[in-house]
């Protein structure tokens, strides 16, 4: 601690020093005259991070496997962070050179972390579209002849086989192809449930906009008592209800689940879509379409909705992620996708303990962060070419 | 004039930032200012006149930079200036006065308190003397209350209040150069009046040079020495105020003053006996429990237009929104041809919806923006008239080509690839498609720079006369009354002061009201405020007048 | 000032209003359930008579309302009646009942997390507002790119994700802190902080990500307002114009962020409380989730829906109150 602080106040000196330095030797340009200390402190403490990390970096090749395996996780992160890096440069220059004029002229004006975003979704899309050719055992298999708990990393003297990369589970299933299948699974019905909220509360969002009157006093005072409830809390309390159900009436849990969290999630849905279309109907051009003597079904179609596209595609990635989050965080509770679907939010729960061996070995740990990493990794591919989304629609704001 | 200039602005170049790439706002710009003097900036929406005003004081908005020329203010290079010498400038010897007044004081502070900030941050007196200071200037400026009104919040006042208090503030420090960017355009014309008469009797006493901006070119005839007409970013030409009016050298200018002179002659009277097209008949109307309109009746004939004037809240939208059913009326009635409309439109038929268009005030808001020109006109066409397929084209074609817009040119184009006034024929065109008898016009050239508006109203009167429209044209602008209106009606908060034929109603006697606000509207003469000054007195102009009935 | 306190006093009756309509929705929600939850309880050797004993101790018998109102009548005074799985268990044994009611049950568990939750905040407010201030006074830098992609990977985490990566690197691989949260009552306060730290930080993590964001949003709003711009051109020192200009107007924005983010915690506690097995509300919940202990369950749903709602009403009044408008009628 008392060497922390000494760090940071040395950092003070330098960064006076910087300034100075600076100042100097630019003759006092008016960036180094005008900069402020914080400015100039904040310049030494970054440079002092990326010193540390390198550092770190080289700690991790280490022959020494002690010190390597401190710092394993690290350097792949850092190795991760450069690949992804240069893979979605790569890849906007391919969106700039091959396409259509349209999606040339997105690219180019398309941030790095965007790019980043689309590809990742472009590969999971892909991933669990063809999970079952890409895995190499089927999700629920238990392969015979093969021992429970082999251990990641296909080192035979750790006890790991090189059939089974990431090793096998409690009960002798491959944990990769597991993963694999994850993305069908978790994505795809994070995706639908998305697709039931988005109908559900769209449709009355804009209903409730377009009519006014007892219909939105109503449905809006139905939606604030139910996002009065924290929407997790209230997803177990149905869910506890929902597993008492499912096997005396022979449905899945998971349908209970996609249904509990769709309802709950629509009503953010429904408030956006209530605002976006209260905005919309006060123009001037739904007056005049009114006035006309316009049906209710040409106003929501061909007035309204495609006025309210950009705002809704936006909130229908953000909600995604919500979704997403939510189904892997009951999963991880265990009450959310069940057995034996394969899914990331289990997974981690199931394999979680292995973390503790990472001293030791740092592979062992390797599939509960790679189950939840898939679940984050995602999460911020969306979350990113939304914020990008965001900040085009909104233009010259800020 | 030997005397070193105030303000030398030499060549400036401002550019603006949209979509990562920078364009020019300002393109070499010069301007020179002596002490005491006063510059009007004027020219129409996009021609860079804030912009210009705000770099007079070195300072320039976020997306925007000064990419060359230079600006002296009193010997000092501001561009080059750092920010401490520069903030020591601002607010002591230039000080800015805002359009918005509304916005541009705190919420969250008292009008003293924001008055002395700048004294005493400045150090320039103590919080009690400038405060006592600020009273002064607040009874100088004629504010009703000046010893209570500034302790007062800035929601707590009114607009023309809030303006005055503004440049009150402005004037804080005695500043050596004060610039007014469009301060009197979101204010009515009565109040307009009151605040001019203040802004211009104080910049006099104190020998404050001034730069004001303006569209209005009557305004900046009142207020300035000389005056600077800008469009496009460049200059066209600055001369003396007198000679701009009288003897302007470039055609623009010329065009500009023009506008100005557009009059339609005078239609013969409405025979009597003859049935009105659309006849309001005791209307009353409440938005809830507040009541908006007091019986209000006037008629309207083919082939006519009916001018309906009034402050902002007088109940002019509103009567429109009674007449095409919108908003209901509490009593009365709307006869069409001599026969009672159903009072919500959503009970009337088709045809008579058809027979009732509107134009709108925003051609933005009123085009749906995802819709193409063809799609939004050939709607109506194909709605009320049933055509479809080729005959729906021939007739959109039609349609364009009478609004003089080249069909194949605009047919497949967005509406935001259109400009603000070819938007409005655009709104103009879908009114037609439906080929109805009666057409109400919500301002629709107020939000038009003068030249295109000026173009909007030659296009209605030929439409007028082609196809014999009634039209019902809600305006606050009574130059646009001038031009094109047959009849006059005035309203005043909720009922009709005073009605009747054009000529009468712009020659005296009439009610006090009509006076007032006829009297309000600016001239193009430069010593209109101060005749107008010497023959009402300060204190029965504006506000203080309308209090008074 | 009238003005404003009928304008409280509406929200407070809302609140109210709000709580006991969801109160009502939890209750019902929960009598969905199929009606035989005794036999449940006692398995499926159970007799008829022990079944319908437990249903009269648990008042099952009773009609829908009547159960309703001697619900609330209980919450109201601290009397979340009995645990499920206690009562069973008491009826087992035969022992005196009471040592099994979920108030019991549930009052430490609230302390601890209450006590993580006030770590948290300590920690996450003052640096989110500080990072969110400086993100918009220095936006569209690279500090402020930098903390966008840190704070959207943080958002977009699930909880359990960051929980994990820390226990890793703080207590895995450098054994710093412990990962479990092992707490219990009368243990000394700095050893309980120590224990509680790892939670606390997962939770940090999130909460600041979306506070700063927010703050960052609402600070950049304020500044793009006239009466800024009028502040820098009246010469004002950009130090006065942040201090008296932007901060008075900012506060209503701020107070109201940090209050939704702490509602905001009342989610992310529950799987963090899980990773650490903290002896919080919780992880209490998840237990009876598990178990269908329904007393348990209705009464942890009541106390996170009431403090949900407690705070965005406190959001809600703090704006109100902070608004000159309304401080200051016409």
């Amino acid at each position: 601690m008392m060497w922390f602080a000494a760090f940071l106040l040395g950092l003070a000196a330098l960064a006076f020093a910087f300034r100075f330095a600076g100042q100097v030797a630019t003759g006092r340009a008016p960036y180094f005259r005008d900069m402020t200390f914080g400015v100039a402190y904040g310049y030494l403490l970054a440079a002092a991070a990326l010193i540390w990390l390198v550092w770190a970096y080289v700690q991790g090749r280490s022959p020494d496997p002690l010190v390597a395996n401190k710092f394993f996780f690290l350097r792949v992160a850092i190795e991760g962070f450069i690949f992804f890096t240069i893979a979605a440069w790569l890849f906007r220059i391919l969106g700039r050179n091959v396409g259509t004029k349209q999606t040339k002229r997105l690219f180019r004006s398309m941030p790095l972390t965007a790019a980043f975003g689309v590809m990742i979704i472009l590969v999971y899309i892909f991933v669990a579209v063809f999970a079952g050719v890409l895995a190499p055992y089927g999700q629920a298999e238990i392969i015979r002849g093969v021992p429970a708990n082999i251990m990641p990393g296909g080192n035979v003297a750790m006890g790991g086989n090189p059939d089974f990369p990431l090793g096998t589970d409690q009960i002798g299933r491959d944990i990769l192809s597991r993963l694999i299948y994850g993305a069908q699974n978790t994505v795809g019905i994070a995706f639908a449930t998305t697709v039931i909220a988005f109908l559900l509360g769209g449709t009355l969002g804009f209903l409730a906009a377009t009519f006014g009157g007892w219909l939105d006093q109503v449905l809006s005072r139905m939606v604030d008592v139910l996002m009065a409830i924290p929407s997790l809390i209230f997803a177990l309390l149905l869910m506890t209800i929902a597993s008492v159900w499912a096997p005396r009436l022979g449905i899945p849990q998971t349908y209970f689940m996609i249904l509990i969290i769709a309802v709950i999630d629509s009503t953010r849905v429904y408030r956006l879509a209530r605002a976006v279309g209260q905005n919309i109907v006060v123009m001037d051009y739904i007056e005049a379409a009114k006035l006309r003597g316009e049906g209710l079904g040409y106003l929501m179609f061909k007035e309204i909705l495609p006025n309210a596209t950009a705002p809704l595609l936006a909130e229908f990635g953000l909600r995604f992620c919500f979704v997403f989050l939510t189904i892997a965080s009951l999963s991880f509770l265990g009450v959310g996708i069940q057995p034996p679907l394969a899914d990331w939010g289990t997974m981690v729960r199931d394999l979680g303990g292995f973390v503790n061996f990472a001293q030791f070995a740092p592979m062992t740990a390797t599939p509960p962060l790679l189950a939840a990493g898939a679940i984050a990794l995602l999460a911020v591919a969306v979350n990113f070419v939304v914020d990008w989304a965001l900040h085009r629609s909104s233009g010259l704001k800020d | 004039m030997t005397q070193e200039p105030l303000l030398k602005i030499r060549g400036i170049q401002i550019e603006g930032r949209s979509d990562e790439t920078w364009t020019p706002i300002i393109k070499g710009v010069n301007l020179t200012l002596q002490r005491g003097q006063v510059m009007g900036l004027i020219g129409e929406s996009g021609a860079g006149k804030s912009t210009l005003g705000l770099a007079a004081m070195g300072y320039t908005r976020d997306g925007v930079r000064i990419s060359g020329g230079t600006v002296e203010f009193d010997g000092i290079d501001l561009l080059k200036a750092s920010a401490n010498v520069k903030r020591d400038l601002l607010g002591k010897r230039i000080a800015y006065v805002a359009q918005s007044a509304a916005a541009s004081f705190n919420p969250a502070h008292r009008l003293i308190d924001q008055h002395i900030e700048g004294p005493v941050q400045h150090g320039l007196s103590g919080r009690k003397e400038s405060a006592e200071d600020g009273v002064a200037l607040y009874r100088k400026l004629r504010l009703p209350n000046p010893e209570e009104i500034g302790f007062r919040y800035p929601h707590q006042v009114s607009g023309g209040q809030l303006q005055r208090a503004m440049t009150a503030m402005a004037m804080s420090c005695r500043p050596d150069l004060i610039i007014f960017d469009e301060p009197t355009t979101a204010l009515d014309v009565t109040t307009q009046i009151e605040v001019l008469s203040a802004i211009r009797d104080i910049v006099a006493q104190y020998n404050t040079a001034a730069i004001y901006i303006t569209h209005d070119l009557a305004v900046v005839a009142q207020m300035a020495d000389r005056i600077k007409v800008l469009l496009k970013g460049e200059e066209v030409e600055t001369a003396e105020t007198r000679t701009m009016l009288d003897a302007p050298t470039q055609q623009y200018t010329k065009s500009l003053w023009a506008v100005r002179s557009f009059e339609r002659p005078t239609k013969p009277a409405v025979q009597t006996g003859a049935v009105p097209l659309v006849s309001v008949r005791n209307v009353d109307a409440a938005y809830g429990k507040e009541k908006v309109l007091h019986d209000v009746s006037f008629d309207m004939f083919a082939g006519r237009t009916m001018a309906v004037v009034g402050e902002s809240g007088s109940g002019k939208s509103t009567t429109a929104r009674c007449i095409t059913g919108l908003l209901p009326p509490s009593a009365g009635q709307i006869l069409f041809d001599g026969t009672a409309l159903p009072a919500d439109y959503r009970k009337r038929s088709k045809d008579q919806l058809r027979q009732v268009q509107m134009i709108y005030q925003m051609a933005d808001t009123a085009l749906n923006p995802r819709m193409s020109i063809g799609q939004i006109i050939a709607r109506p066409v194909q709605f009320y008239l049933g055509l479809t397929g080729k005959a729906k084209r021939r007739r959109v074609d039609a349609l364009l080509e009478q609004i003089e817009l080249e069909p194949s040119e605009y047919f497949h184009r967005l509406p935001s690839e259109l400009s603000g006034g070819q938007k409005q024929r655009i709104g103009i065109a879908r009114a037609l498609a439906a080929e109805p008898r009666f057409i109400i016009c919500d301002e629709v050239t107020s939000a038009l720079d003068q030249l295109v508006a000026e173009g909007i109203l030659r296009l209605l009167a030929r439409l007028q006369d082609e196809l014999s429209l009634a039209y019902m044209f809600i305006t606050h602008d009574l130059a646009t009354v001038k031009a094109i209106a047959d009849e006059v009606v005035v309203m005043k908060d909720g009922r009709v002061v005073e009605q009747g034929p054009k000529d009468e109603m712009f020659s005296p006697p009439h009610h006090a009201y009509t006076d007032l606000l006829l009297s309000s509207v600016p001239q193009m003469d430069p010593d209109w405020l101060s005749k107008l000054l010497a023959e009402r007195g300060v204190d029965n102009i504006g506000d203080a007048a309308v209090n008074k009935m | 000032m009238g003005n404003v306190l009928t304008i409280i006093l509406q929200r407070l009756a809302l609140g109210f209003l709000t709580l006991l309509i969801v109160s009502v929705v939890i209750f019902v929600a929960v009598n969905l359930l199929p009606g035989d939850f005794a036999q449940s309880i006692l398995g499926q050797g159970a007799t008829p008579e022990s079944v319908a004993a437990i249903r009269r101790d648990l008042g099952l018998d009773q009609p829908l309302v009547t159960r309703y109102f001697n619900w609330l009548g209980g919450a109201l005074q601290g009397d979340f009646g009995s645990s499920f799985a206690q009562a069973s268990f008491a009826n087992f044994t035969g022992s005196a009942s009471g040592s099994g009611s979920v108030a019991q049950q549930i009052a430490p568990r609230f302390a601890n997390t209450m006590f993580l939750a006030a770590v948290t905040a300590a920690i996450a407010v003052p640096f989110a507002v500080f990072l969110g201030v400086l993100a918009a006074l220095y936006r569209n830098s690279i500090f402020d790119r930098a903390t966008n992609f840190f704070t959207l990977s943080s958002i977009s985490s699930p909880e359990f994700f960051l929980a994990y990566i820390l226990i890793l690197f703080l207590a895995v691989l450098n054994p710093i802190l412990p990962s479990v949260s092992n707490i219990y009552n009368g243990m000394p306060l700095g050893e309980r902080l120590e224990k509680s730290l790892l939670p606390a930080l997962t939770l940090t993590l999130v909460v600041t990500a979306h506070m700063m964001r927010m703050t960052r949003a609402a600070i950049i709003n304020l500044l793009a307002s006239p009466y800024i711009e009028m502040a820098r051109l009246k010469g004002v020192s950009p130090m006065r114009v942040i201090v008296r200009h932007a901060l008075p107007n900012a506060l209503a924005p701020i107070i109201n962020v940090i209050a939704i983010n702490l509602a905001y915690l009342i989610t992310g506690v529950v799987v963090v409380e899980v990773v650490f097995v903290y002896p919080g509300i919780g992880q209490l919940f998840v237990d009876s989730v598990k178990f269908r202990d329904i007393p348990v369950v209705q009464a942890c749903c009541l106390i996170f829906a009431a403090a949900y709602i407690l705070l965005n009403l406190t959001a809600d009044i703090m704006s109100i109150l902070s608004n000159p408008r309304l401080r200051h009628p016409k």
